[in-house]
């Protein structure tokens, strides 16, 4: 028995938007057999992990909480996977991020105005996008591979904001603990409602989804990003730069992980400390895949990721579960998700051997 | 001077898992594969030779669980880029994503529980000599398998019938494919000889470098042998000196920590990591030594035509 691939003429239309289901429910397979394995009973776990979530509305705004981060970063890189450029280091640009939007805060103790936010959301994406910049540009000038610099300059954000909030931003009164102070409510992301923990780093994830949407897929910017994405030779000769392209890819998705990072540290947290790397910046590149480069479909698929966090956290509340199999089942997707990719470009049969010596 | 026997016997010890881990990514990349998952494969290797060695008590057989764990867990990543044509960067990251995941898992009964370490050889009389009885004849048995593996290899890609079809593969698949090598078979094989070698990498994490579980060990080495398959231009005799070289770097911040000398540890914790790009930045600017030993179809997918 073998497998053959056969090209497709035309991608499908109908796997294009079937692949990211069939991955979920490959997934939910996997976690049968992964609960069996574990002793569990894979009925309550399954309901544990994806359903539950959604029954209750302290669940429900975590969900909205996590997948707020997730789809910001997530759109960024769709943008930056499109053009053909690998910026797996969003994880350090949004803790950058993070970093340049408390600096305001840090530095202007006693100041509280209105103003004070959005400069911090721009300082983020400011940080975001030079941090982001930076594989671009070693890239462009020197040809180094971008994949493992952007990787290695995680590590290096992850020491640089872990120095700032245990050495020099450390807050004198906060009982020896690593952070910042926390910030003056001008400084602080503000809540979708009341009591809420959910914030208006929401609204700037479906606003920004809805723009670059519009951008990849109405626009000269957007085809520029597509054609040279699929070929740069093809790009060349229609005369588009793919050294402009690489740096702007990597600027567009620091900036929005510095976005997400400052939304973090603004909205959810309400100050800088040593609990900001979460690995979103990982789970993003999930995101973008689940969400097939769409930015629509990231943002749907940030609530799948976030689903999964909190089903999680639920599952080992209730069932001894470890929160480690939460990174399991998403890595377990994205295998599947771009295992079921192959159905959009190729028509797979299943040919036995002995029929074809026959 | 046994103090600077102590500190290369350091050095060694934390280039062997680096310098075995490029050796088998090198294989990969020469048959025309990019394997980004080195990191998932390395720790899946790490917590199943820890977990094996608690098991049976021998950290021989610890070792072989490794080897086969990495081995095991490389084979998702040859049926999804070889028979699924998925995206190799990609993939590689999935793999190393459900590396990092389910090495914890497994992991979690086994932390902080004291290792079962792979003692040094001891040869009566040879280790005894001064200086290089430790070095030469001392060390642990992972370390001469890492030599040994970079000699062959090295054998093997240039002084073998075998070898040249490999890198046949990697330069150009069609071409391969029509001279009637079994592109596809060849791939599998050196990706699964690349996970491994992973696999080993981890075992010595376990099992002599630290040797315990902890969750997330590999920090980073996995992508740091990546880099190092640039350093050395696709050369497995240029391994080592970038394996030592960063080898040497990660005990030399050690000690410079334990000194103090005022410096941020912070800032010496992230020194290998700068230390990668600086080296990825000058190789990279020498175009002409990469251009001739890349790989020409390195990350090419190849469907083969009925």
């Amino acid at each position: 028995m073998r497998i053959e691939l056969i090209k497709r003429a035309d991608a499908s239309p109908l796997f294009s938007i079937a692949s990211p289901f069939i991955a979920l429910l490959l997934t939910m397979i996997a976690g049968v057999i992964m609960f069996l394995l574990l002793g569990k009973d894979p009925a309550t776990g399954l309901y544990t992990y994806f359903v539950q979530p959604l029954l209750d509305t302290w669940s429900l705004e975590q969900i909205l909480v996590k997948a707020t981060p997730l789809a910001l970063i997530g759109i960024g890189l769709a943008v930056c996977f499109r053009s053909g450029n690998w910026n797996i280091g969003a994880e350090g640009q949004y803790l950058i991020g993070g970093a340049f939007g408390a600096a305001l805060p840090v530095f202007l103790p006693g100041v509280d105005t209105w103003v004070l936010l959005p400069a911090m959301v721009l300082m983020g994406m400011l940080g975001g996008a030079l941090y982001g910049a930076i594989p671009a540009l070693l890239k462009t000038r020197f040809g180094a591979n971008e994949i493992l610099t952007s990787l290695m300059l995680v590590y290096v954000a992850q020491q640089l904001v872990d120095w700032l909030v245990r050495v020099p931003w450390r807050d004198p009164k906060g009982m020896g603990f690593p952070g910042t102070p926390s910030f003056p409510s001008g400084a602080q992301m503000p809540k979708l409602w009341q009591y809420a923990d959910a914030h208006y780093g929401l609204v700037l994830a479906v606003v920004l989804a809805i723009i670059v949407w519009f951008v990849l897929s109405r626009t000269m910017k957007g085809f520029e990003i597509a054609v040279l994405g699929s070929s740069a030779r093809a790009g060349r000769f229609a005369g588009f730069s793919a050294r402009r392209m690489t740096i702007f890819a990597f600027c567009v998705s620091g900036a929005l992980a510095g976005l997400a990072g400052i939304a973090e540290v603004s909205g959810t947290v309400g100050k800088l400390d040593d609990k900001l790397s979460l690995g979103y910046g990982f789970s993003a590149i999930i995101v973008a895949f689940l969400g097939r480069l769409n930015p629509l479909g990231c943002l749907a698929a940030a609530f799948v990721l976030a689903l999964t966090y909190i089903g999680g956290e639920n599952a080992q509340i209730a069932m001894g579960i470890s929160d480690r199999a939460t990174r399991v089942f998403q890595g377990l997707l994205l295998f599947f998700v771009l295992a079921s990719d192959t159905l959009i470009q190729y028509q797979v049969r299943i040919v036995s051997t002995a029929a074809r010596s026959a | 001077m046994d103090v600077w026997v102590s500190i290369i016997l350091s050095v060694c010890a934390a280039s062997t898992p680096l310098l075995l881990a490029a050796t088998g990514e090198l294989v990969v990349e020469r048959s025309g594969v990019l394997n980004l998952g080195v990191e998932g494969m390395m720790i899946m290797g790490a917590v199943c030779a820890f977990a094996g060695a608690q098991l049976t008590g021998d950290p021989f057989v610890g070792a072989l669980f490794g080897i086969v764990a990495g081995a095991a867990f490389s084979l998702l990543f040859a049926f999804l880029t070889l028979i699924l044509v998925a995206n190799q960067v990609a993939t590689g990251l999935a793999l190393t994503i459900l590396g990092l995941g389910l090495s914890g898992m497994i992991g979690e009964g086994f932390v902080g529980q004291p290792g079962i370490k792979m003692e040094r050889i001891d040869i009566p009389f040879l280790s005894d000599l001064p200086i290089i009885g430790q070095l030469v004849f001392g060390q642990d048995p992972i370390f001469y398998a890492s030599i040994a593996l970079v000699i062959a290899v090295w054998f093997f890609l240039f002084r073998s019938r075998k070898g040249l079809q490999l890198r046949a593969v990697g330069d150009s698949h069609s071409s391969a494919h029509a001279l009637g090598i079994g592109v596809l078979k060849t791939r599998a094989l050196a990706i699964v000889f690349g996970g491994a070698c992973a696999g080993l990498a981890g075992a010595h994490l376990s099992l002599v470098y630290v040797p315990q579980w902890v969750e997330g060990m590999t920090a980073g080495r996995g992508w740091i042998a990546l880099a190092l398959v640039v350093f050395a231009s696709w050369r497995p005799g240029r391994l080592i000196i970038g394996a030592y070289l960063f080898g040497a770097v990660n005990i030399a911040q050690f000690h410079m920590q334990a000194q103090g000398f005022g410096i941020p540890a912070q800032f010496l914790t992230s020194l290998p990591y700068i230390t990668t790009i600086v080296v990825l930045v000058l190789i990279a600017r020498n175009r002409r030594l990469t251009m001739i030993n890349t790989p020409a179809a390195l990350g090419q997918p190849f469907v083969p035509d009925r």
